[in-house]
């Protein structure tokens, strides 16, 4: 079947930059890659069929397995939805502490995602600097709520408990020394020859195509399609802020990679926003004792750092456990577009298309 | 506790979702009233709840509809958000709601589709008119045994390719059938009969 110079090689599941289990089959033509499968499923852990057996409050934990990498936007789009079901009004003060817990973890999981994406395709150093970074956000985060990984810091109608005393500051604190760290890895990275070289003209995919194919979050709006829910369909605080969506034009790996790294400032500006705002007030709305939403379905969708994160959460009205509960994850969808964005490339290009669409296998798999 | 909610006492299982209709007072969007006016029969039905607008299509008209949402100018959903379903086992006019959530890049309004279909019952892919459909189908194939005709590549996506049963499906054991079903369904099942009777005792 296949033509003697075509070599079929098998990338993963166990290699580094697939960052998690993902398998790649590559058909290739000498240095070239023809054509690729991507075989998927190794992290399957039947979330959402244990959560059609867990109580409404219990879920909120399998979601920080998702993205694990970004545990509170997980949380937060599925509190959204059971309120959304509720119809449970969530007090400001959790609006505004929620909108910077989120724009502190989508630093956090782009700061993972430029280090490791820079030292895929050679550059080390930024791995270390970004990290660093990182690390600050996971003090700040452990001392909200006591994990560094895995969060479990939404509650449905609201917010676990309030922030510790002198938290805002440490925040803004954060703020200013990221700044200057921004424009530390983008010295390193943005006019750097070889990064130039490794990313310029690699994967490109018109917004069109990028539409059809379902992409989302940064990799969409690298493509020119300025669609961020957090500007279209507003949720949290968010309507009351003030940010720019940034695209690209190109619609390749560089582009992407300059949209995020633009998105980091746009996170910092909502961050600041958000905590000189904190206004004053309860931190839950008003929840009954037990949680049993009228039966009906709705779907949600909140703005995660990787994309359009999505549930779509049926209720019976009769037990204590959601009767559906499905996920739209977005790296599910950006990874669709793998095979699509790879073929004609070399096979070093194939690990920095895998950095660039910015997957976690987590929530590929969930 | 960690499988109490397996043994909690059984609720009669719902016969299907609510898909409560507008009230008299909400006026249906004009990607609905356009809809009904190109495809007469292809709306069977349109529901509104917490906001979100939904219509219940055949799944002999699917292809018609969802073509005509996508190219329509007042539609114009080029975005297929989630594709998903749902297992009512209980309901007479097929056990499986195919769910389809959509999304317009230039209007920015969402509509869900609906499409019934019985067990057994191949449905139309849509992934000619979205390319993203082609995993979501795979995944609700997977999961939920639907099978979809004219996708390019219908296979397990989760699941291991060898996989016996569907696990979404509300008859499907939350422990899963494990090796032992596998190897020797007689034993399984009596394993799980004695798990029963341990616990009523």
């Amino acid at each position: 079947m296949f033509d003697t110079n075509e070599l079929v090689i098998n990338m993963g599941p166990q290699h580094p930059s697939t960052h998690g289990v993902l398998r790649v089959v590559l058909r290739l033509d000498g240095e070239t890659v023809v054509d690729a499968e991507v075989v998927i499923g190794y992290l399957h852990r039947g979330i959402e069929k244990l959560s059609e057996n867990r109580n409404w409050t219990q879920i909120i934990l399998l979601t920080d397995r998702m993205d694990y990498v970004a545990a509170a936007t997980s949380n937060l789009g599925y509190c959204e939805t059971v309120e959304k079901l509720l119809s449970i009004e969530v007090p400001r003060r959790a609006q505004y502490i929620r909108t910077i817990l989120c724009e502190l973890q989508r630093i956090a999981s782009h700061c993972l995602w430029v280090g490791t994406h820079a030292m895929d395709i050679g550059a080390m150093t930024v791995f270390l600097y970004a990290f660093r970074e990182r690390e600050l956000i996971l003090d700040l985060f452990e001392e909200f709520c006591g994990a560094r990984l895995t969060y479990n810091s939404m509650r449905i109608g609201g917010l676990p408990q309030d922030l510790p005393p002198g938290w805002d500051k440490k925040v803004l604190e954060f703020c200013n020394i990221m700044d200057s760290k921004i424009d530390e890895y983008e010295t390193l990275l943005t006019h750097n020859r070889i990064w130039l070289e490794r990313t310029k003209g690699i994967g490109v995919i018109g917004g069109a195509e990028a539409t059809a194919l379902g992409l989302c979050g940064p990799t969409l709006r690298g493509s020119g399609v300025a669609r961020d829910v957090r500007k279209d369909e507003p949720y949290a605080a968010y309507a009351e802020m003030d940010f720019d969506v940034p695209v690209g034009m190109a619609g390749d790996t560089y582009d992407r990679y300059l949209v995020r790294m633009e998105e980091f400032r746009q996170s910092l500006r909502i961050i600041r926003q958000a905590t000189a705002g904190i206004p004053e007030g309860p931190i839950v709305g008003k929840v009954p004792r037990l949680i049993k939403p009228a039966a009906g379905e709705t779907y949600h969708a909140i703005e995660s750092p990787k994309g359009e994160l999505g549930y779509f959460i049926v209720s019976d009205g009769k037990s204590t456990n959601p009767y559906r509960f499905r996920v739209r994850p977005p790296s599910f969808c950006n990874l669709q577009a793998l095979p699509r964005l790879v073929r004609g490339h070399l096979v070093a290009d194939v690990v920095a298309l895998i950095g660039s669409i910015d997957i976690v296998l987590g929530e590929v798999d969930r | 506790m960690a499988d109490a909610p397996e043994h909690a006492p059984k609720v009669a299982p719902p016969a299907g979702p609510t898909d409560p209709a507008p009230p008299a007072d909400k006026a249906i969007p004009v990607f609905i009233t356009s809809l009904q006016n190109a495809v007469p029969e292809g709306v069977e039905h349109v529901s509104f709840y917490l906001g979100d607008w939904a219509v219940i299509v055949p799944a002999s008209h699917l292809i018609q509809a969802a073509t005509y949402l996508r190219d329509a100018a007042d539609c114009a959903f080029d975005y297929c958000s989630d594709l998903t379903a749902t297992d009512w086992p209980p309901r007479a006019e097929g056990r499986f709601d195919v769910i389809y959530c959509l999304y317009s890049t230039r209007h920015r309004h969402r509509v869900r589709v609906k499409v019934k279909v019985a067990e057994n019952q191949p449905l139309a892919s849509v992934t000619g008119i979205w390319t993203a459909a082609n995993w979501f189908e795979r995944e609700v194939f997977d999961m939920f045994g639907v099978t979809f005709t004219g996708h390019p590549d219908l296979r397990r996506i989760l699941m291991p390719e060898d996989w016996q049963g569907y696990p979404q499906r509300k008859d499907y054991p939350l422990e899963g059938p494990g090796e032992l079903l596998m190897e020797n369904p007689i034993d399984w099942l009596k394993l799980r009969q004695s798990r029963d009777e341990a616990d009523i005792e």
